[in-house]
Formats: C-alpha cells, structure tokens, sequence
C-alpha cells in the first residue's frame, strides 16, 4: 500500500477512536469536568499523565537533540523524569489530600489570602500560555507534514479537534482519550526503535543495544565518538556544557516538572491519596519507556546519518535525502564544489544543514522500514501533540471558571453555571492558542524552557513551604513568587528577547543559561519567603513547640531542608498563622 | 479503629523515608549523572562509559524503583496506622 493510504487509514482509525471515548465519557458535573469526579484507577491515571506529560516535543524533538549534543541532552532525560519524585514523595499525596481542584485552590486555602490565589492564577495562565503556544504550533507542524496541508489548515484542523473533546468532555474526557494516546503514542515510538536496533546490533531492546557493538563488532558509541572526534564535533559522551549549567538546567527542569500545574492537577483525579502516589509511579514509569528509548533512537539516528551521507558523493545519495530536501528541513551547498558531502563541525567547512526535528520523522525512512511504521510514527505524533495540548487547556479553563470567577470575583456562582463557564473559557482559549499557534511570538523554542523555569521560580516553593513548614505565612508566600517569577522573567526576557539590554552568553550570571536559570529563581523565591517571614508577627506557642520537634529530624537533610531550617530558625518572630489553618495542614499530614 | 503509632511518628517515620530516597535521588541524577560523571567515565560496563549511561538510563531506573519504594513503604506504614486490631 501507498505510504499516504497507511497514514490515513492510522489517522483516522486513531482519531475515530478518541472522539468515540470522548463522546462516551462526557462530562456532567463540575466535579467531573475539572478532575474527572475522582474516580479514575492509578495504572489508567498514570498512563493518561504520560500523555499528557509527553508533547510533541517529546516525541519528535528530544531524540533529535541528544542526538546532536550528547551526553549534553541528558539534561532533558534526567530533568523531565526525576521531577516526578519530587511530586510523589512531596506533592502529589497532600494536594490530593487537601481535596481541592487546582493549584491556586490550594495556594489561596492554605495561605489564607485571596490575593494569593490571583498571583498563583497569574502563574498558572503565564506558565500554561506560554506552553500551549509551542504545542498548537507542533500540532500545525504534524498535521501539515502528515496530511499535506499547510501549516495553518493544520493548526485549524488542530484547534477543531482539541476544541470538540476538552470543551465537551472536561478532565474525564481528556483522560481517557490520554489513555488511548498514550497506547497509540509509545508503540509508534518502540516499533521503530526496536526495528532498528536489531538491524544494527542483533539487540531486540533499544536500551541495550546502543551500548552494544555493531556487526564490525566495534560498540556503537565508540565508534561515534571516533566519527565525532575526527569530523571536529566534541565527543558524543562527554558533551559541550559546563557541569554547572548542566546541574543548574537538570534541576531547573527537574522542579518545573513538579511545578507545572497542567502535570499536578492529575492527581487530583484518584480516588484515595495512596492512589495520588501510585499514579506518579506509573506515569513515570510509562514516562521512562519512553524517554529510555530516546537516547537509543538518537545514537541509531546519529551513525545511520553520519555514515549515509558524509564523504559520499551528493549525486548518489538515497532516494530520502532529496525527499527531506524539498522540505527545506535538510539542505546541502557544494562549497568547494567538489560534489562530495563534507559534514564538519567547522562553519566555514560544512556543507549540510540538518533540522533536528527530522532525525526522529526520517529515521525509519534512513533504515528503510516498510511504509506503515512511518504511518505509525505520524499516528503517534499527533497522539503526543493532541493529549497535551488538551490538558494545557483544561487547566487555563479552570484557572479562569474556578479560581477567577468562582474564586474570587463571583463566589455565588451555581455548578451549571460554572461548568458553562468552564466550556466557555475552553473555548475561548482554544481559539487563543490556536492563534499563538498561526502567529507564533518568535520564540516558540524558547518559550517550552521559560515554562519550566517559571513553574520552578513560582509554584514549587510555595506549595512545598505550605506543606513542610507551618510557619510558612502569606506574605512570605506571596512576595517569595512574585520575586521568584519576576526575577526568571526578567532573565529569560534579557538573555533570549534581548529587552532590558540584552547580552550574550558572555554575560550570563555565574554562567548560568536562562534555561537553567529557573533554580537560581528558585532560591531567590525561598531565600525571600523565608525573610519576609521574619519580619511578620509570632507564632503561638505550640506551633513553635511542634515546629522543633520536626527541626532535629531536618537539620540532616539537604539544601531544602537548610533553608526549612533557617525558616524554623527564623520563624521565632513571624506573624501567627490561623489556627484554622494549622488545623488543614494537621489534617491533610494525617495518613 | 485503633491507632499503634500517632500522627507525629506517623510524620517523622514519613520525613525519613522521604530524605533517605531524595538522597539516593540526588546521589543517581546530580551525583553519578552530573558531578562525578567525567570520573565514572573511566569505567566501562559494555558499550557504555558508565558516567554516561548514568545521565542517559540509569538515573531514570532508578527514579522509576524509588517512587515504588516510597509506595511500598507507606502503604506499610498507612496499615500500621489505622490496623484494625
């Protein structure tokens, strides 16, 4: 069959499948709409998580950078996995138990102020905009290379579809066409990756085989890093970055990760809290297939490359180069004309450009797989690109229904209301993203980094200091993201916008990237908190008395738990916090 | 419903168990990973500079194990809790 009859015949199989679970599990009630009444099992939650977790991004453009930077990359392998320990063994149990909807619920409950809650939906739709804006903008990308049309019928096509299940089914429609997605979305992954491992190495299990020797019998990353050493590319293994950019990136990543609102809100939809700590075992579990696989698809991607087309000559080059050529995503200029593709690390040298992006897309075509693992691959992008697109607009949705109006401007509000307000608020963001997504800002790249390091900056200090410190108070809460946002903001708008002066690379702080800029905001957000704090008023004497006994057990641990310290330390002469509210962090602590 | 251990122990036992596996956490990712990475890569296991294989694989594992661990043990210690004995 037709490599164009295969895509069709998966697209629409896989999207007739999604509307029909959406259409099935619509949602009734606000309860329903926002977390999916709460009934959903762990292992079905965790997969749905994946979905939602994995974008286009993650399935299209991570292998393709590792397979480009190396050992560099793994800053995307470890900082978009280990965040999901932090959420299960720090977050997800007590926000569950806390039993309320979204984020900002929980920061405007737990610090007593409605003013809270508005700064932490400001960080929400900030961090949430600023995500969805690259997603709809991938979603137009694959449905225009898969569906040949162009990009902006592709963005529409896009918009169409998010629109018709997020605003009719709600959370319990999302997460169970999520769960479908990710089904569609992991296999399209594998099947390649294992075709291709077994043809290089004899390895049925990609993880394994590109730490095995290829049938010259040399390991395959050896013989890249020879490749690379003698084209003048820094060795595969060892990467480019300084190990404090790689440290401060990796943990920046790691606690945006535990931040996102998008990615905390699911655990609001099991049952019981040991559920909330299942689902992030499973979801990063799910997670974990994937993103073992990456690294091995992009030393497969890399060799196969390298060895196709370097030194060869240009007219004999395979029927696929001059496809992806046409796209613009691959391109070749004879400098020295001598009719021989010179791939160097030099600029003034090399003659091929490659997009990272088609390292994932061309991959099976390079190893010449048959036509319907390709299809496979374009049913599966678009499943990644689908589910996330719509759990970002679930949670602007329900920033702006539940916490805006119901939170704070109309509290009377009745459920049929809300839930009419939700849908609207669906829909209204849908058409703004879509138009992010046919205007993008610019900097769409840049934008999925500065939604890490927001997340980080803003929301993971707050939430973590509302659960481990009682003394912890709103001012010290409020003012630690407000700085903390502000301070990322006005990093990533320098350094990648170029306002406020601008500057290069040269001029980074302590040589930290903007990227990996969202832990030093961190910091700030703590260290501020916890000083605010100080010059509030004191705290009731059995507080202090339960604060100490905790301190001891504290003072081991690491740098979180240094500031904790401080904060106890410091917290002698603080402002009291409700009793009200010593009693709702009493209760969600209890098992 | 009876109570063997109350809600302070219940906490601390918690606060440990937490701190032990975010150790560990830090130790795979940040440690092996990260700042030791360029040392680890002297050893070989298979194809694999071993620093390297940290960062790329096995931090992830092992994030995936702890977060089973920390399930197992607080279903334990949930049941010790409420126990109805």
């Amino acid at each position: 069959m037709e490599l164009q009859t295969w895509i069709w015949l998966f697209i629409g199989l896989s999207f007739s499948l999604y509307i029909g679970i959406a259409f099935w599990s619509r949602a009734g009630s606000t309860n329903e709409f926002y977390v999916a009444g709460g009934g959903v099992h762990p292992i079905a939650n965790g997969m749905a998580t994946a979905a939602d977790w994995m974008s286009a991004a993650s399935f299209i453009s991570m292998a393709g950078i590792i397979s480009f930077s190396g050992y560099d990359g793994s800053v995307y392998l470890m900082g978009w996995t280990g965040g999901y320990v932090l959420l299960a063994l720090l977050l997800a149990p007590y926000l569950r138990k806390f039993g309320k909807f979204t984020v900002p619920d929980f920061i405007g409950d737990r610090y007593y102020s409605s003013t809270a809650r508005l700064v932490a939906v400001f960080c929400a739709l900030l961090v949430s905009f600023t995500y969805i804006a690259g997603q709809m903008r991938g979603v137009g990308v694959v449905f225009s290379r898969y569906l040949e049309v162009d990009i902006n019928t592709g963005v529409y096509i896009g918009m169409a579809i998010v629109l018709f299940y997020a605003v009719l089914g709600g959370m319990k429609g999302i997460t169970y066409t999520q769960v479908a997605q990710y089904c569609v979305l992991i296999f399209a992954f594998l099947i390649p990756a294992i075709f291709i491992s077994f043809l290089s190495t004899g390895w049925i299990i990609p993880q394994i085989g590109f730490g095995a020797s290829n049938h010259e019998g040399v390991y395959l990353l050896e013989k890249l890093d020879g490749l690379h050493r003698e084209l003048g590319f820094h060795t595969y293994t060892n990467g480019s970055k300084s190990t404090l950019d790689v440290f401060m990136i990796t943990a920046a990543l790691m606690v945006g990760t535990a931040g996102l609102p998008h990615v905390i809100v699911r655990f609001f939809t099991v049952k019981k809290v040991r559920d909330a700590r299942k689902s992030a075992g499973w979801a990063l579990l799910f997670i974990a297939i994937l993103y073992t696989t990456a690294p091995a698809v992009a030393v497969f991607a890399r060799l196969n490359l390298i060895e196709t087309v370097s030194k060869q000559s240009y007219a004999e080059l395979p029927q696929w180069f001059s496809k992806w050529e046409e796209t613009g995503l691959l391109g070749f200029t004879d400098k020295n004309g001598d009719g021989i593709v010179q791939y160097v690390a030099e600029p003034q040298l090399n003659e091929l450009t490659i997009d990272r992006d088609i390292m994932v897309l061309a991959n099976p075509e390079i190893a010449q797989l048959p036509n319907w693992v390709i299809a496979l691959m374009a049913a599966g992008a678009l499943a990644a690109a689908l589910s996330t697109a719509a759990g970002l607009l679930l949670v602007i949705s329900s920033s702006i229904s539940h916490d805006l109006i119901k939170g704070v401007l109309y509290p009377k509000v009745s459920e049929r209301q809300e839930l009419i307000a939700a849908r609207l608020s669906a829909t209204v963001a849908v058409v703004l993203a879509g138009y992010f997504g046919i205007h993008p800002p610019g900097f769409v790249a840049a934008t999925v980094a500065l939604a890490f390091g927001l997340a980080a900056a803003s929301f993971f200090p707050a939430i973590l200091m509302g659960i481990f410190s009682l003394k912890m108070n709103k001012e010290g809460a409020i003012t630690g993201m407000l700085v903390g946002i502000s301070l990322m903001l006005f990093y990533m708008t320098k350094f990648k916008f170029g306002w406020f002066g601008g500057g290069t690379s040269a001029d980074w702080w302590w040589g930290i990237s903007p990227e990996g800029f969202g832990s030093v905001a961190m910091v700030a957000n703590f260290t501020v908190a916890l000083i605010v704090a100080q010059f509030t008023p004191p705290t009731p004497a059995t507080i202090q008395q339960l604060v100490k006994r905790n301190q001891k057990t504290l003072i081991s641990a690491s740098l979180f738990y240094f500031f904790h310290n401080l904060a106890l330390i410091v917290a002698q002469f603080t402002p009291p916090t409700p009793a009200t509210i010593q009693q709702l962090v009493k209760e969600i602590r209890k098992p | 419903m009876k109570y063997k251990i109350n809600a302070d122990t219940y906490w601390r036992k918690n606060l440990r168990y937490v701190i032990i596996l975010l150790s560990i956490w830090f130790s795979v990712s940040f440690g092996f990973g990260i700042l030791l990475a360029d040392t680890l890569n002297s050893i070989q296991i298979g194809g694999f500079p071993l620093g390297f294989w940290f960062a790329q694989q096995g931090a992830i594992y092992v994030f995936v194990v702890l977060i089973f661990v920390y399930i197992y043990l607080m279903n334990r210690l949930d049941k010790h809790y409420t126990s109805e004995d």
